[in-house]
């Protein structure tokens, strides 16, 4: 390695612990974030085999993807989902780890939760079962989704077999234009890289636009790294990160919070770092940004258009096309703001946060959803919730036609009762638009919360520009 | 895990790119709390209609196929979620190797988990194998993974020729010796021990911030 490094070799070669022959490391795993689909057969296996769990100081659980988001006295209806959330919790009692059940005001999505609760720290190496956890790259953490057998090898050696990513930088520079957000600017950096474009990198995210966004927002653009087909996002931690992080519950306190920071400083990539590959972005050429297809990569400028599979040169890119205007029941050609919607969801890890909320509700206020249209607000957490509803947020949602949920991840992915029917069409703030995403042969369009309001008032996908 | 050494099977032709773990497992599947029978659910809104019938042209439901121990598939296969249940139900329907141009990450660190082979071809070595496996000859390929080599028997008397692929040796080991990971690790208990004592000396905040909560 030079002498100069990344943030990414920063935080690989500090968490080392031993290496073996082809490049292979042992990590060390400094959080685990467990949630109920992915974990009970790495507990099972665990009881299995008669191991115990290595440092259960160290990981924190929550129901979310089955939970109800309506009636929660009432407690599951589905028996499997009710089977899974239990198992959750008896794991959790029997290996002693912290977990914000059902009732807990700390409940929520398992992403939007870790870094409210001061759990996700920059420097640490972060994993959960589940692909979204790129989101805690915004911290400047080190953080990757895992499959289940590792789940459960965490859970027993507090460590991971990893082989190192290659380092990727896009800089996003300038400003942002007005109704346009981080959202438009991660499904942009998607559409222009595609899906596989970070396969095999970590990327950061870096420049005026990224240096100048919230810590709500920065966690949008590293939640959807993902979709672009990297291991992890990251961004620098700064000023902005230290100041969201100080007094969180679990973030540390007093003179061993100044170490941390202090410490924390020292992350972001020295200058001349070496990157095996980098994208520009000029932030004032992003306009509000609307999925077509079927894939995060099938995304266009709301003021385009549908596009034409006869156009594309490449056959394959043809066939994908066609297979998904077919699925999405899209005329090529047709103008975007012209295709009408039945549903609007928004919530999810990528856009749940209470920031996400207001900018909503700013725009809603005053207005009325459309009649055609079944509009949800699901907040990601109880405490992103409670404040909202502390800023009169569901009042404006409430008045305007929106139904107000219970938090959870809804109908992001529909493993609960949120779900669209065959053929319907949705407007939605989730980071997913694959076939049968928000239920089987359901439309998903994805957009920021802020076309997403556009969309529920007039009842079409909608340039949110023109409606201020 | 199995030991994974050599495999010969039916190779079926999945022509599509950026096969997404919704599609390999969907959502309704994931509310089990078991390891098995996740085959059923393989495909599941491919292989069967709204009513639940059988859609009868669906690769993996034709007749050729159907024992298929093989997959033969476009770039960036497994991507989109971290659910090894897509993994589980591969291996439950009886797919051992998957060949690709590429695959999502998660995905592939998840199929070396459960004893499944990841080949990664070029394309145009993909296409060969696709077109053979379309064919319905040379379907039959056996992956030697110890020789990193790839050799279709065809069925038309043909030579089906031979292909080698490379395979990160960690990861060639752990499949052929059939590692249980933990126990490996396990064995590094010191290495780990001294890892969290040097950062509890460095990096107290790892160590205290957790705590102060009371742990509720
Ligand atoms: S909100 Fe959606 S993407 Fe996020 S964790 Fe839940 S299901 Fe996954």
């Amino acid at each position: 390695m030079s002498e100069f490094c990344t943030l990414f070799d920063k935080i690989w070669t500090s968490h080392v612990v031993d290496r073996s022959k082809g490049g292979t490391c042992l990590l060390y795993i400094d959080r685990h974030l467990v949630h109920e689909v992915t974990s009970p057969q790495a507990f099972e296996g665990l009881r299995d085999a008669g191991r115990t769990v290595r440092r259960a100081d160290a990981a924190l659980a929550v129901p979310d993807h089955n939970v109800p988001t309506t009636d929660r006295a009432e407690g599951i209806d589905d028996p499997e989902s009710r089977l899974q959330v239990d198992t959750l919790m008896r794991n959790c009692e029997e290996f002693g780890i912290r977990c914000f059940t059902m009732g807990d005001l700390r409940q929520g999505i398992v992403h939007i939760i870790g870094p409210e609760q001061g759990f996700t720290l920059p420097g640490m190496t972060i994993v959960c079962g589940d692909s979204h956890t790129s989101t805690h790259g915004a911290f400047g953490a080190l953080a990757f989704g895992i499959g289940t057998s590792e789940v459960e090898h965490v859970l027993a050696t507090q460590t991971l077999f990893q082989t190192p990513a290659k380092n990727m930088r896009i800089t996003v520079d300038g400003e942002l234009g007005p109704g346009v957000t981080a959202k438009d600017v991660i499904l942009a950096i998607i559409g222009k890289i595609g899906t596989a474009g970070g396969t095999g990198h970590v990327i950061e995210y870096a420049g005026s636009a990224i240096a100048g966004m919230s810590m709500e927002e920065r966690m949008t653009v590293c939640n959807m790294s993902i979709e672009a087909g990297a291991r992890a996002g990251l961004i620098a931690p700064d000023k902005t990160t230290f100041d969201y992080l100080s007094g969180r519950p679990l973030a540390p306190k007093g003179a061993v919070w100044e170490q941390a920071v202090a410490h924390w400083r020292t992350l972001p990539s020295d200058e001349g770092a070496h990157y095996h590959c980098e994208e520009n972005l000029d932030a004032a050429g992003i306009a509000p940004q609307v999925s077509w297809g079927t894939s995060p990569e099938q995304v266009a400028p709301i003021t385009g258009t549908v596009p034409d599979p006869a156009a594309q040169s490449n056959p394959a890119h043809r066939e994908a096309v066609e297979r998904a205007l077919d699925y999405m029941g899209l005329a090529p050609g047709a103008r975007l703001t012209e295709v009408a919607i039945d549903h609007v969801f928004i919530g999810s890890c990528t856009n749940g946060r209470i920031e996400d909320l207001r900018a909503a509700a700013a725009l809603a206020e005053g207005r009325k959803v459309a009649a055609t249209i079944t509009a949800m607000v699901v907040p990601g957490s109880g405490l992103v919730k409670e404040q909202a509803e502390e800023e009169g947020l569901d009042r404006v949602f409430l008045e305007a036609g929106f139904q107000w949920h219970e938090p959870g991840c809804s109908m992001c992915l529909a493993m609960n009762a949120d779900k669209l029917e065959p053929k319907e069409r949705c407007a939605s703030t989730s980071n997913r638009n694959f076939e049968g995403r928000q239920g089987r042969g359901g439309r998903t369009h994805l957009m920021s919360p802020q076309m997403a309001v556009a969309a529920a008032v007039s009842g079409h996908l909608c340039d949110v520009r023109e409606m201020a | 895990m199995e030991k994974f050494t050599t495999l010969t099977g039916i190779a079926a032709p999945l022509a599509m790119e950026n096969v997404d773990t919704d599609m390999i497992i969907p959502k309704q599947f994931l509310k089990t709390i078991k390891r098995t029978g996740l085959g059923a659910g393989l495909f599941y809104e491919h292989r069967f209609d709204e009513q639940g019938e059988e859609i009868a042209d669906f690769v993996l439901n034709r007749a050729l196929y159907n024992g298929a121990k093989i997959l033969v598939t476009g770039g960036n296969f497994g991507c989109g979620s971290s659910r090894e249940h897509a993994p589980w139900a591969l291996l439950d329907f009886g797919i051992r190797c998957i060949i690709a141009p590429s695959f999502a990450d998660i995905f592939h660190n998840n199929c070396f988990k459960n004893g499944i082979l990841p080949v990664t071809l070029p394309r145009e070595d993909v296409d060969r194998l696709m077109e053979g496996a379309e064919r319905g000859a040379n379907t039959t390929l056996t992956v030697d993974l110890e020789a990193q080599t790839i050799t279709g028997a065809s069925s038309d008397g043909g030579d089906g020729g031979s292909i080698s692929f490379h395979i990160d040796p960690f990861n060639k080991q752990c499949l052929l010796e059939g590692h249980d990971d933990i126990a490996l690790t396990l064995k590094r208990e010191d290495k780990i021990a001294g890892f969290e004592a040097g950062q509890k000396q460095d990096q107290p905040w790892q160590w205290t911030g957790q705590t102060q909560e009371g742990g509720t």
